[in-house]
């Protein structure tokens, strides 16, 4: 879910950006090379977008000198870390590996300074081994990123924690690669 | 002797339209491993003294019973020199000249409205002797349970085990909706698959059906409220029970043998961990305290133990605790990892799925008393054994061409069986019942 939402927003910002720098310019790519794109959208007013290379610094300016509009929420910035919502695990392993660390604290710190963000973290685990012990896995997933959430500053009541085992693939399929993207911890935000 | 074709399909729904029963998964069962020397039998198509069409073909079923089983051959009806039935003497020697040592004949006597008196032989070919015979009154409805119970017999006459032919199962099924989500139904079924129908219906994961010992009612784990929840449904009437709701986990519930407790998975008290729920007074007792995983508890037959699952050694193995003086002794020390282990009747024998080095999932048996782990199945992501009431029989699910299927494995690994639901859908979580008298 949070992933469609974050493409929509990629891909709505790609096109504003085309529609002001003008012609020669695939959606597509701008999404992808021109990093720090705001998106800026009122409720029934439309979308307008900022220039490239400003940065969250760049508030309040605008490419062709229209109006400043709303800002993005920062959950929704789609060059954030915040917009990296799930964290994957190895087989049979419950350790947030480095990697995944940044977008940990990324969210963490964002729970930290919106004291009424709330928080779901869903374990999952891939299809191997028997479902019970998956469940069990899951949320020992799960845990393992709230209780790191929690030394890096949020509230341990602003995250619950749900295991669903094996029951929900992100991926259908019997192999590595679909095994991969099923070991993992989605962070679902049900209150910003 | 004829040789077996392998493999070989039933279709054990054959006779189901002549019952008014609705079939919601259809299940086939296909036999991919019996025998070398199964024994030959003939089953005899039951005389009917009435009038139009018999209700059911009551010895079809009684034979496909026992070719499913593994253990016997049953003489196809066309090689029939005579089709004896009771009341009149039995030529032995058609029979013998076959080389068929066990012969089934019976009949089917409507004696009122929708009321049927059933009667079966079986005789010792060789010996020209009758080994046993029954009589049951049943409606039409009724039949069907009647040829399992006679195949019950005669594969207890025959190999001096009690059939578990007139039992049920149940089992999960997963499918995908107009609407791109998965469906999830819990449903029943006779133990040859027949008279399937589902008893919950869920768009959230329903998992870990486990029976109670006079198999009237059923534990299982529903994610309907969007988080595990353990019920308990009585399978009669549908009247069912949220009996474990607890933050964090509420998983694995099996009951005891004596029907009064249930041990279950909970987290609430940080991570998981076995518990005993008395079932009157819902009061809990922690079994483990252990920073590891603890989970997938099941009972001895004794009730004196419980088996589970820990990977407070650094890998899921079994590990057995004894109530009378808490004590945790290791059970499983073969393979990479031991899962979901399940008593078998007698409580000499375990069944649990073993991980080996291949990364293999499969069904295995240990032998309690010596410590000999035998792996049974060849599949690569078994799940979920349970031993049929007898102990003859494991049912599993597994994965087969990217389906989630049924399968059944005798103790021994000769006889293989797999179930298949029609179209699309997975079926998995298996369980089988107790004996239902």
């Amino acid at each position: 879910m949070a992933k469609r939402w974050q493409i929509v927003v990629v891909v709505a910002a790609g096109m504003l950006l085309t529609a002001c720098a003008g012609k020669g310019t695939k959606p597509e790519e701008t999404g992808e090379v021109a990093p720090p794109v705001e998106q800026r959208a009122l409720p029934g007013e439309g979308a307008t977008a900022t220039g490239t290379g400003l940065g969250a610094g760049a508030e309040g300016q605008t490419l062709d000198g229209g109006q400043v509009q709303q800002e993005v929420h920062p959950l929704d910035q789609p060059d954030s870390l915040l917009s990296k919502r799930i964290i994957y695990f190895d087989f049979d392993s419950a350790q947030v590996k480095e990697e995944y660390r940044p977008v940990v604290e990324a969210h963490a710190r964002y729970l930290a300074g919106h004291p009424n963000a709330h928080v779901v973290l869903e374990g999952h685990a891939d299809e191997r081994g028997t479902r019970e012990y998956n469940m069990a896995l899951g949320e020992r997933r799960a845990n393992a990123v709230k209780k790191l959430m929690v030394l890096m500053g949020a509230d341990p009541n602003q995250i619950d924690v749900v295991s669903y085992g094996e029951e929900r693939p992100a991926v259908l399929g019997h192999d590595e690669s679909a095994w991969s993207k099923n070991r993992r911890v989605e962070i679902v935000y049900k209150r910003r | 002797m004829k040789p077996r074709p392998m493999p070989r399909v039933l279709i054990a729904l054959l006779f189901l339209c002549t019952l008014a029963v609705p079939v919601q998964a259809a299940l086939t069962i296909e036999i991919t491993r019996g025998v070398e020397a199964a024994m030959p039998i003939a089953v005899v198509p039951f005389a009917w003294e009435g009038s139009g069409a018999p209700p059911l073909d009551v010895a079809a079923v009684v034979e496909a019973d026992l070719e499913r089983s593994g253990q016997f051959a049953p003489l196809p009806r066309e090689d029939m020199l005579s089709r004896p039935s009771p009341g009149k003497p039995v030529q032995f020697r058609d029979w013998r000249l076959l080389g068929i040592p066990h012969l089934v004949i019976g009949r089917v006597v409507p004696v009122g409205v929708d009321r049927y008196v059933v009667e079966f032989q079986l005789f010792d070919v060789f010996r020209a002797k009758a080994l046993r015979g029954l009589r049951y009154t049943v409606p039409a409805a009724r039949l069907r349970s009647v040829a399992h119970r006679i195949s019950d017999q005669v594969y207890e006459a025959l190999t001096g085990i009690r059939g578990a032919f007139d039992t049920r199962i149940v089992y999960v099924v997963r499918k995908t909706g107009p609407d791109g989500k998965s469906r999830y139904t819990l449903e029943l079924a006779d133990a040859d698959a027949a008279n399937a129908r589902p008893i919950l219906r869920s768009r959230e994961p329903i998992l870990s059906p486990a029976w109670s010992p006079d198999a009237r009612r059923l534990a299982y784990v529903s994610f309907e409220r969007k988080r595990p929840e353990i019920f308990i449904q009585e399978i009669a009437t549908g009247k069912r029970e949220r009996i474990a709701s607890f933050e964090g986990l509420n998983g694995a519930p099996v009951f005891s043998p004596d029907g009064k407790r249930l041990a279950l998975v909970l987290s609430k008290d940080g991570n998981a961990e076995i518990y005993v729920m008395d079932l009157a007074t819902r009061k809990l007792t922690r079994i483990t305290r252990h920073w590891a995983i603890d989970t997938e508890p099941a009972w001895a037959p004794d009730g004196a133990s419980l088996a589970f699952v820990s990977e407070r050694g650094g890998s899921p193995q079994v590990y057995r605790y004894y109530f009378a003086d808490g004590r945790i002794e290791r059970l499983t020390f073969d393979g990479k990892q031991n899962l979901r282990p399940h008593f078998s009747p007698d409580g000499r024998l375990l069944t649990c799925i073993n991980l080996d080095e291949q990364g293999r999932y499969r069904v295995a048996v240990l032998e309690l008393e010596t410590g000999i782990m035998r792996v049974l199945t060849d599949t690569k992501l078994d799940e979920s054994p349970s031993f049929a009431p007898n102990g003859s029989m494991i049912i599993y699910a597994t994965e087969i061409r990217g389906k989630g299927v049924l399968a059944a494995v005798s103790v021994d690994g000769r006889v293989r069986q797999t179930f298949q639901v029609e179209g699309e859908g997975d079926v998995r979580e298996p369980s089988w019942s107790p004996f239902l008298d």
